[in-house]
């Protein structure tokens, strides 16, 4: 069926309604994480036991994308047609019987729910609870099969397209955007709004849409979320942006280690053209949009937008100066506009909702929410959406959880390589990208990794100085040679061999890095030396003048030694890989320190602890 | 050094007769694309030409680079500058089974370096090098995005979670011919 007009598209949601079978749904989470997880075999015995059991009139399995619980993958969700819901996490085959049975009414005997903090503005009212999160960016994923368009267009889809097309000029569109004050969610937060109207304004011909798709940022996955859990949005907004601009072609950059998102945006793309959503003359107004794929091939720096359409083109991702801007000459030469997929997925609400609602949340200059990808030492790893404006504490110890093993928080790294830590001190701040600024740190794409007491600051900047080194495109020397003597530094530091005089040249150059590199890489790679300098003087202190890791990670510094719990039992000595542990059956003990590789086998392996690491 | 250009025909010659059907699959590809006379829009197929030829044949050795080259009417030097600078593409052969430890932040927090540091000596190879058997490839990857799993193991498409040093020997053992 093709979709001519608005009246076709409100008459086919009314016909997939109509056919609603109010069957209980059991949601299972099969984005990448819930695959990894072992989802997989669980949907299938799922399947198998709602045929064997004769339930398929009353149950129907929905695979579904990520909802962000990545902590108790592998998950089921059992969703009753009046809305009411349980979330069971950590599932096994054995206990499928027992969650089918119970159904969404009562809570499955001997089993454990998962509890939800999640509130959808769209379509509820904000609850009670204090701390909340507030899902625009990721309202179907997890709540929709991403394979079905049909899905999409129950939960409102392609409406904010028609309305788009046919009831708003271009430059209204742009101002309405502007209105809204959404911000680029991809780390520098230029304002959407004025970007598009950038594009507008150049003369009529050859313009391009790209989703930057190349969510590269250790620790970030929150794009790769939405396009396995709901790709019809991007493709939505990306044919409203192509409006508003007056772009025909708009094209989708993808990590080509992201093979499921490809495989779902493709069967996406194929669907909404099958319906005329996208293609030819969209609802009758003459308005063309088709969307292509374009693949990357692992470059961190290709994040940046003119090294991003480099690629496209086919050469090295290398980026090059602005001005011109993209928007005004960008891939081929051509006016383009370059857009974050989390961006991209708050379009459509904002269409069908209004810029006052969207301004409604978060704070004045950061409007809207924003999604962080929750990740080390810290309980409920997984994605978080919330309003600007929240509490660090109160997301990392309220929907985080708090810190794994009851362990002491030390830092949380915002941003990723380019951003900087914020210590315990800084936890009541609350985030939007001015105040992370402030901090040393920045918004980034919105990554967060938790750091417990058990983290060098040292080792921390000198991993993160490695990435860069690795991802630094090669083109401004400042870049290319003053992260790798930073890095060099840091190694020396690390390995014990650090000079006072190192604190002042790690600082020099740091700045040096910033002021004098062309792209975002170099500008900012200096950040997490600078803020772990900044906020932990004492632990650089610690490995320079005293030869000390604090935190007893850096190898070089530390040593394994036997105490008198040791029993002998051998078991060290048997596991060690180079045989440096030596003693006699029941008595203690001792590690040769000439020949330890200090590997920490040891200390894994000892049931007394008896072994120090100091 | 001598000049690659006299020995074009043979490096072609020499690759269409080692590897006949993979050529031939390539070829059919390269067929597929809209290629013409302007290397401008030539060279927007580079990239998806090079991630098939490394599906198909595992790596990029020169042949293909050559081949790839003559068929998009683009310059050798060309496609190795785009080959060395992203990570994907590999010029080497690779073991048949390519462990890949992940090294992104969350796995890094989580002692990710261990777990390399355990591979590296139990099959004796180091980062980045192939086993002198053929068999296995030990790498690291910045994030495949599973951080619930952290520290995360990819060995070929088999995803391994939660890895401490002590089940790498269990996991070398899973990889059977």
């Amino acid at each position: 069926m093709i979709i001519k007009t608005p009246s076709d598209l409100t008459a086919k949601v009314a016909e997939l309604k109509a056919g609603f079978s109010g069957k209980t749904q059991l949601l299972v989470s099969l984005g990448t994480c819930g695959i990894a997880a072992g989802g997989s075999p669980i949907a299938a015995a799922l399947r198998k036991h709602v045929t064997e059991q004769g339930l398929e009139s009353k149950f129907e399995v929905v695979d579904v994308g990520c909802l962000g619980l990545c902590y108790c993958e592998p998950m089921i969700e059992v969703k009753a047609a009046n809305g009411k819901s349980l979330i069971y996490g950590n599932v096994t085959e054995e206990q499928i019987p027992a969650i089918v049975a119970a159904g969404a009414d009562k809570v499955a005997e001997g089993l454990q729910v998962q509890a939800t903090n999640i509130y959808y503005p769209e379509d509820q009212e904000k609850p009670e609870k204090k701390v909340v999160q507030t899902r625009i960016a990721l309202r179907n994923s997890g709540r929709i099969n991403p394979e079905k368009i049909e899905d999409y267009l129950l939960k409102d889809g392609y409406q904010a397209l028609a309305k788009v097309l046919t009831k708003m000029k271009p430059e209204e569109v742009c101002q309405q955007l502007v209105d809204a004050g959404l911000r680029g969610r991809g780390g520098a937060g230029f304002p959407t709004g004025k970007k598009w109207q950038f594009a507008a304004a150049q003369p009529k011909g050859q313009k391009y849409i790209i989703c930057n798709a190349d969510e590269g940022d250790p620790g970030a996955f929150m794009d790769r979320a939405v396009l396995e859990g709901d790709p019809h949005a991007v493709l939505e907004a990306m044919a409203i942006g192509g409006f508003a601009v007056g772009a025909d072609t708009g094209l989708i950059y993808i990590r080509a280690e992201y093979p499921l998102a490809i495989a779902r945006l493709k069967k996406a793309i194929e669907q909404a053209t099958s319906y005329g959503l996208l293609g030819k003359n969209i609802f009758s107004t003459g308005f063309n949009f088709t969307i292509e794929l374009k693949y990357g091939a692992g470059a961190f720096v290709c994040g940046e937008e003119t090294a991003l359409i480099h690629s496209i083109e086919g050469k090295r991702g290398e980026p090059t100066f602005k001005p011109p801007f993209p928007a005004v000459r960008g891939l081929w030469g051509k006016p383009t506009i370059v857009n974050n997929v989390e961006t991209l997925a708050n379009i459509p609400a904002i269409f069908r909702k209004g810029a006052a609602w969207f301004k409604s949340i978060g704070t004045p200059g950061s409007p809207g929410s924003k999604v962080f990808a929750l990740a080390g030492k810290i309980n409920h790893v997984g994605l978080v959406e919330v309003p600007m404006g929240i509490k660090l504490r109160d997301v990392i110890f309220e929907l985080g959880g708090g810190i794994t093993d009851g362990r002491e928080f030390k830092v949380v790294q915002i941003g990723g390589p380019s951003g900087g830590c914020i210590t315990a001190k800084n936890l009541d701040t609350a985030i939007d990208y001015e105040s992370l600024k402030a901090l040393g740190s920045m918004m980034g794409s919105g990554g967060m990794i938790v750091m417990d007491e058990d983290t060098c600051m040292v080792n921390v900047a000198r991993f993160f100085l490695d990435f860069t080194v690795d991802e630094s495109c090669g083109k401004c020397t400042p870049c290319r040679i003053g992260n790798k003597r930073l890095f060099e530094i840091l190694d020396k530091i690390c390995a014990g061999k650090g000079t006072p005089e190192m604190l002042d040249q790690l600082e020099e150059l740091s700045n040096v890095i910033k002021d004098t590199s062309l792209c975002g890489l170099g500008q900012t790679s200096p950040n997490p030396v600078l803020s772990t300098l900044k906020n932990f003087p004492d632990e650089y202190k610690a490995h320079i003048f005293e030869h000390r890791c604090p935190a007893a990670v850096c190898t070089a510094m530390l040593n394994y030694i036997i105490n008198d719990k040791c029993i002998g039992c051998g078991l060290c000595a048997r596991k060690c890989p180079v045989n440096c542990i030596s003693g006699t059956q029941k008595t203690r003990h001792h590690i040769d320190q000439s020949k330890c590789i200090k590997c920490g086998v040891c200390m894994r392996t000892c049931k007394f602890a008896a072994i120090d690491r100091k | 050094m001598t000049c690659c250009c006299e020995k074009t025909e043979s490096a072609l010659e020499k690759l269409a007769r080692l590897e006949p059907e993979k050529t031939a699959q390539l070829n059919a590809f390269i067929d597929t694309l809209p290629i013409g006379k302007d290397i401008e829009s030539n060279r927007a197929h580079l990239i998806i030409a090079l991630h098939q030829a490394q599906g198909i044949f595992g790596y990029l050795p020169s042949e293909v680079q050559q081949l790839i080259a003559e068929r998009l009417k683009l310059t050798r030097s060309e496609i190795y500058g785009v080959i060395s600078f992203y990570s994907y593409f590999t010029d080497k052969p690779i073991g048949r089974f390519k462990i890949n430890v992940c090294c992104g932040t969350a796995c890094f927090v989580k002692g990710a370096n261990l777990v390399v540091e355990q591979f590296s000596r139990e099959l004796n190879i180091k980062e980045g090098e192939t086993s002198a058997d053929g068999r296995f490839f030990l790498g690291v990857l910045r994030c495949v995005g599973a951080c619930s799993l952290a520290p995360v193991v990819m060995v070929n498409e088999r995803v391994y979670g939660n890895v401490t040093p002590a089940m790498v020997s269990q996991i070398i053992a899973d990889c059977k011919d």
